[in-house]
């Protein structure tokens, strides 16, 4: 079953890297992702940053986000490069389709209640209010 | 004191509380004391990784989770926010731990 996923790789280049060598390697990647039948929607270059903590003794990194359409195989290829490679100190990927549809869901649904019973939801929330209130009392 | 009236008495929860917060030694900041979640207000329906400046919001100084019987947040924003929060760590957005 050949379906069509959502991607978004995100990944960390060593934080000494020329602009040079972050494109080269951005490039790579897409090269990589396009070989084995991928897409890439967006590249974004999310810039050098602060890490929230050391990774291999490093405290800053040059962070790259692409969104790839594809099947699965080009990133399980592409994530076996990325292990390898030791200019590319962290890297995390994450499917977004199914994330988004269900976006797309609730939105739908929230239409379609807001339709229904305008008010719903205060009830219940000044509800909740008053229970906390009575704990808080009892305190 | 019931903390568990039901749907039906829940209908008539705006008087019930205005009645109360008027009475001597309720607190008077009662009214203001309602949590409701911010993520439903704004009508959010996927809350990203890369947004760090909104996940600190939610991760105070140690770097936990805030429990969302602090922040108010609903049951599927919390879980949505988790989930966010988690991810950003192992991209070293957010700290696992901070001192």
């Amino acid at each position: 079953m050949a379906e069509k996923r959502t991607y978004e790789v995100i990944f960390i280049i060593h934080p000494d890297a020329e602009d040079a060598e972050v494109m080269r390697l951005t490039e790579a990647v897409q090269k990589i992702i396009t070989d084995q039948g991928g897409s890439i929607t967006k590249t974004e270059m999310m810039g050098k940053r602060q890490l929230a903590y050391e990774i291999s003794h490093k405290r800053a990194g040059i962070y790259v986000l692409l969104e790839v359409d594809g099947s699965g195989k080009e990133i399980a290829e592409l994530e076996r490069r990325m292990r390898v490679n030791d200019r590319i100190i962290r890297y995390m990927t994450v499917r977004v389709d199914e994330d988004r549809r269900r976006a797309e869901k609730l939105k739908g649904r929230r239409a379609r209640k807001a339709e229904r019973r305008p008010t719903a939801g205060k009830a219940k929330a000044e509800k909740a209010a008053s229970d906390e209130g009575e704990a808080e009392a009892a305190a | 004191m019931s903390t568990n009236f039901d749907e039906r008495d829940s209908a008539y929860g705006f008087e019930r509380e205005y009645e109360r917060a008027g009475m001597p030694g309720r607190g008077p900041r009662r009214m203001q004391r309602r949590k409701i979640c911010r993520f439903c207000i704004d009508k959010v329906d996927y809350i990203d990784f890369k947004d760090v400046k909104l996940l600190q919001s939610y991760t105070p100084e140690r770097g936990k989770i805030l429990p969302r019987r602090i922040s108010g947040v609903c049951a599927t924003h919390q879980r949505m926010l988790a989930e966010a929060i988690k991810r950003a760590r192992n991209i070293a957005l957010l700290p696992y731990a901070a001192d």
